[in-house]
């Protein structure tokens, strides 16, 4: 797969490590939710065939992560985005 | 007599003859031919023994498709197994073996088999070798084992290079027969940076096997002509002997280019092959058709052929393949083959043709509406027996027979991306399918379009649809005039009636009535069918054998071919060596070792060395008259703590830390707490994962307000590296923190001992006292004017420092060391005497930091700070993470101090017997403690904390070992830490 880094452009997938689903963006704060939900953000994430964002990172190139919507099925990849972009426009914070 | 059946012709260099040998006989041949082609030539047509019946074979093709002249190629280290004679290059010199036959090919003992072929039937390893379950490994395995499989392995190592590479253009065109050459010239023509990949070491495809003219002048000509056109260009690369094995996502495809299989040793410094990956931002497929076979009984003998293979070994390496030549064909170009054969003088006995209806052939007996119900000849084919439209039999003596049930487009490579291949019925077989790999197109007989013009108009038309697609301009120009026959072909798959066997898939033995089994016994899907009966699942993955297969089960089943579908493609298209896909990544190259900046020294004192992750550390170092490792370590040890010793520890990972937010950022990664850290000072700090497990370890000390250095665990610093990443960049985005990992970038050494000051003093420009420099202490400094950091930390239990320098002064600063503490008798440990100290003072390290463990089984609990969010720290409240009587890290002491203590043994009370619901925990690390003259060891016990002083068994069912221990604190040394803070 080519990977289309915002930066570097297209990079090879070799280039890159995988996390998974971008739902791990959603960390909740560990002083204000309690086990149950935070068990639930960690453990329970859907496994879509189709569309999926997911978790990247440009380990032999930048060290950006990255989040990539890419089709599980075809491979098709629809965006690539800076993590900490998109992160922020999440409102994460510090 | 030599090359017997070498008529005049083809595509061979008859000023030069080389010598060869098959099975031990010598032959000659011609360069251009292949290994098939020369001993065809040569009258052998017996190449191989089938798979399961190990029935007398010969080559059934021409080409990459062949199921059964599998043959090894050279010897010794060289030697190779599987090789298709059909594409196997002639050389001088070249050494071929038949294979799968025992004591020789024309005599061999497992055709037994064959005899017992009605055990032998789809299903019957399911059926056969059902019972007793514990059969199977100790005596049916074996038993099949021996029987079946094809060449052998020789144990020895490759001796040759494989290389990969990397290659970029606008377009590949996959294959080099008309419609490739066609594609290819037009985009080279353009200006387009193209690519042109063939898998036969002469470009032209078809053109080559063929009488027909382009352009007015023999094909093979007109290709010649192209090629030359095509090598002038720059931006044309072309790769002949270059197999495209798959297409794979976003314009990639891998390709396997045999750089000197045809050679008998590579060229120096070259690979044996090459496996490319290239990006294209355009394909088109122009991979050809393969013929397919009709089945009849015993349609597999020696001498029986695909019809185009006996027009392609005439017509381009100037073979006969017999002295008399049937065809049986269902379609025009079976025709084609007879009339090419007659022109060249062969003797056509008689052409069987499926079809009741059209004209005859001029000057041969054409039988109509007639098939070819049976065959004899063991070891080679004697005779062909007809039916003819009448009912009449007959049998005519042949030796050779050329079979066409028609062409089947080769698109493996359109269907690598799950696209199903449809069925078009006027050529009565399957094309690529709309949902192929994004920007590949299909041209020529890939695409079903069977005829010379066709392909040349498709080669064309798809290059030009391509670029334009680029958004570069390419002319359609004039085509060369050349044959634009109609496909006329009739379904023939079988012959009916017959009560022996008809071939399908003749390299796997699958039969026509495997596939009625199969039917019967209702494993009619397609990949039922192919799973039951092993239908194209030999080598040659059933090139041939795969639609006539299906097309039997269509009929059977009432289904039409379309409604029956195909099996799914998968790359590769044609085997590919294990070692082509390894490359240079194998033996030590495969994982290469780092050295550390020590090395060179350790190598000096003759250090036995271990891998540690990447890395090649020193395990020991040995000293004259030391003859076993533990004398070493134990002296090693003994001197540490007696006056100084030191350790390279420059493995550990090492991340700088920068930025106003650093500490709160600290916070969030440790579980302990960091902000309240001094500038000038070191902590230990503890890393979970976010599901509550431990993660890592290590110290981190604060050189400045903003400024951090964290050491991690040799094996995690690229994980916690990645992880600190993700925190800063996805978790945590607004946070002012920026990293760099400086693991290579300084040299570390630990120096431990009573006299590890003394010792240091000498070597630093600073004062180093313990007023000026404090237990966990950390500071920046200098070594002979050389930058330099300090940190007094100790993993041994010792007053003890580490000392960082730049990497390249790793190995100055080490003999340094040496020089300044001769007057100390200071010493150099390894590993061992690492792991001893560590066990001895209760750290834990890798056995311990096992994924499986938390803070609070490792008795490091209170570290865990719910004053804050850190990672990990609420997922390590759960309940049954935080069970009182759960595992705890506990020291262990052998009763008897000659007692032994075993490494992976599990605790038991006395008398229970060992069995899991007894089991209280198990032993993760032991050494031999030097001070205490006794084994000693860690483990992880439940209820640890609660049973110090306890007595149990240590049991290793395993090592058959059991001794009596007792449950300690895991501070088996200066438990009060007085010595490192002297």
């Amino acid at each position: 797969m080519i990977i289309n880094h915002p930066i570097l452009g297209p990079r090879d997938s070799q280039e890159f490590v995988y996390l998974g689903s971008a739902e791990l963006m959603n960390r909740p704060d560990g002083m204000t939710t309690g086990v149950e939900a935070f068990h639930n953000w960690l453990y329970n994430r859907d496994n879509p065939a189709g569309e999926h964002r997911e978790l990247w990172y440009h380990e032999q190139g930048d060290r950006s992560w990255l989040v990539v919507t890419r089709n599980t099925v075809t491979h098709e990849i629809r965006s690539v985005e800076l993590a900490r972009d998109v992160a922020k426009a999440m409102g994460r914070t510090k | 007599m030599s090359q017997e059946n070498r008529i005049s012709g083809g595509q061979i260099d008859r000023s030069k003859t080389w010598r060869f040998t098959f099975d031990g006989v010598s032959y000659q041949g011609h360069p251009g031919d292949t290994l098939a082609s020369a001993l065809l030539a040569n009258g052998v047509r017996l190449m191989g023994r089938s798979f399961k019946y190990h029935r007398p074979r010969g080559p059934l093709s021409a080409g990459s498709e062949e199921p059964n002249a599998l043959v090894q190629l050279r010897s010794g280290a060289r030697q190779e197994p599987n090789t298709r004679a059909t594409v196997a290059e002639l050389f001088d010199g070249l050494e071929a073996t038949s294979q799968n036959a025992w004591p020789s090919l024309k005599f061999d003992a497992m055709a037994i088999n064959d005899r017992l072929n009605t055990f032998f039937t789809a299903g019957f390893y399911y059926k056969t070798f059902m019972w007793p379950a514990s059969f199977w490994e100790k005596v049916y395995e074996p038993i099949i084992r021996r029987a079946a499989g094809l060449g052998a392995l020789t144990r020895q190592e490759d001796p040759d290079d494989y290389d990969k590479g990397f290659l970029h253009c606008d377009l590949l065109v996959i294959g080099a027969g008309p419609a490739g050459l066609s594609a290819a010239l037009t985009a080279g023509r353009a200006g387009a940076r193209v690519i042109l990949a063939d898998e036969d070491f002469r470009m032209g495809g078809r053109l080559n096997a063929e009488t027909l003219e382009v352009g007015g002048q023999p094909g093979a000509d007109w290709a010649l002509g192209a090629v030359a056109e095509l090598s002038a260009m720059p931006n044309v690369r072309l790769m002949t002997r270059t197999t495209v094995i798959g297409a794979f996502d976003h314009g990639i495809y891998g390709a396997v280019e045999r750089v000197s299989d045809h050679l008998a040793v590579p060229a120096k410094g070259k690979p044996r092959q090459t496996l490319w990956r290239i990006y294209s931002r355009r394909a088109i497929l122009a991979g050809g058709a393969t013929e397919r076979p009709i089945a009849f009984e015993n349609n597999d003998r020696p001498g029986v052929m695909l019809a185009g293979a006996l027009r392609a070994y005439a017509n381009r390496w100037g073979v006969a393949v017999g002295d008399r030549v049937a065809v049986f064909t269902n379609n025009d170009d079976g025709l084609r083959s007879a009339m090419d054969l007659k022109a060249r003088g062969v003797d056509v006995v008689a052409v069987i043709d499926a079809r009741k209806d059209g004209d005859l052939l001029p000057g041969v007996r054409h039988l109509k509406g007639a098939e070819v119900v049976d065959t004899a000849g063991r070891l080679g084919l004697k005779s062909v027996t007809i039916r003819q439209a009448d009912g009449r039999t007959e049998t005519v003596a042949a030796t050779a027979l050329g079979v066409s049930g028609g062409w089947n487009p080769n698109v493996n490579i359109s269907s690598h991306h799950r696209s199903r291949p449809v069925w078009d019925e006027g050529i009565q077989g399957f094309v690529p399918g709309e949902d192929g790999p994004p920007g590949l197109t299909a041209a020529g007989a890939a695409a079903g379009v069977l005829s010379t013009h066709g392909a040349l108009a498709g080669g064309q038309a798809q290059a030009v649809a391509a670029l334009a697609d680029l958004g570069i301009a390419a002319k359609a120009g004039d085509l060369p005039r050349a044959e634009d026959a109609p496909v006329s072909i009739v379904p023939k798959w079988y012959v009916s009636g017959g009560k022996g066997r008809a071939w399908i898939d003749p390299q796997n033995d699958v039969t026509l009535k495997d596939v009625k089994l199969a039917q019967k016994e209702n494993f009619s899907s397609v990949e039922h069918l192919k799973r039951y009966t092993t239908l194209g699942m030999a080598t040659d993955q059933g090139k041939t054998g795969n639609v006539l297969g299906l097309a039997v089960m269509a009929g059977l089943t009432g289904k039409t071919i379309p409604e029956t579908g195909t099996t799914i493609y998968r790359p590769p298209y044609t085997p590919v060596a294990m070692g082509t896909l390894a490359g240079r990544s194998r033996g030590k190259e495969f994982k290469p070792f780092r050295l550390t900046p020590s090395h060179k020294w350790a190598e000096e004192q003759g250090a036995v060395f271990v891998e540690v992750g990447m890395w090649l550390r020193a395990q020991w170092l040995p000293r004259p008259g030391e003859t076993h490792w533990r004398q070493s370590v134990d002296r090693e040890v003994l001197a540490t703590r007696k006056s100084v010793g030191i350790c390279d520890v420059t493995t550990l990972g090492k991340i700088d830390i920068q930025g106003t937010d650093a500490a709160a950022f600290l916070d969030k990664v440790y579980a302990n707490n960091f902000a309240s850290l001094a500038v000038g000072k070191c902590r230990y700090g503890l890393m979970l994962r976010e599901d509550g497990i431990v993660y890592d370890d290590g110290t981190t000390a604060r050189m400045g307000e903003n400024e951090y250095v964290m050491t991690t665990t040799t094996a995690n610093a690229v994980l916690v590296f990645r992880n600190l990443e993700y925190a800063r960049q996805v978790l945590w985005p607004e946070m002012d923190v920026q990293l760099i990992s400086t693991t290579e970038a300084w040299a570390q050494f630990s120096v431990a001992g009573p006299n590890a000051r003394k010792l240091l003093q000498k070597v630093v420009d600073q004062d180093i006292s313990d007023a000026a420099f404090p237990y966990m202490g950390a500071g920046n400094i200098t070594v002979g004017g050389v930058r330099a950091r300090l940190f007094r930390i100790s993993f041994s239990g010792e007053l003890a420092y580490e000392i960082a320098v730049p990497t390249r002064y790793g190995d100055a600063l080490v003999r340094r060391l040496m020089e300044a503490g001769q007057e100390f008798d200071a010493i150099v440990y390894g590993t061992e005497a690492l792991g001893v100290m560590r066990v001895e003072k209760g750290h834990v390290a890798g056995n311990e930091l096992n994924g499986q463990s938390t803070a609070l089984n490792m008795g490091l609990g209170k570290m865990v700070s719910k004053k804050k969010d850190s990672i990990g720290m609420v997922l390590s409240q759960r309940e049954g993470m935080v069970d009182p009587n759960g595992y705890r890290l506990v020291g262990v002491k052998p009763v008897d101090p000659k007692g032994q203590l075993t490494a992976g043994s599990h605790f038991l009370e006395h008398g229970a017997a060992p069995v899991i619901e007894n089991d209280g925990g198990w032993l993760t690390s032991k050494v031999y403690s030097p001070h205490l003259g006794c084994d000693i060891a860690l483990g992880y016990l439940k209820a640890g904390d609660q049973k110090i002083g306890k007595r149990m068994r240590a049991v290793n069912l395993l090592a058959k070992t059991e001794t009596e221990v007792e449950i300690v604190s895991p501070h088996f040394f200066d438990s009060e830490g007085e010595r490192l803070r002297g």
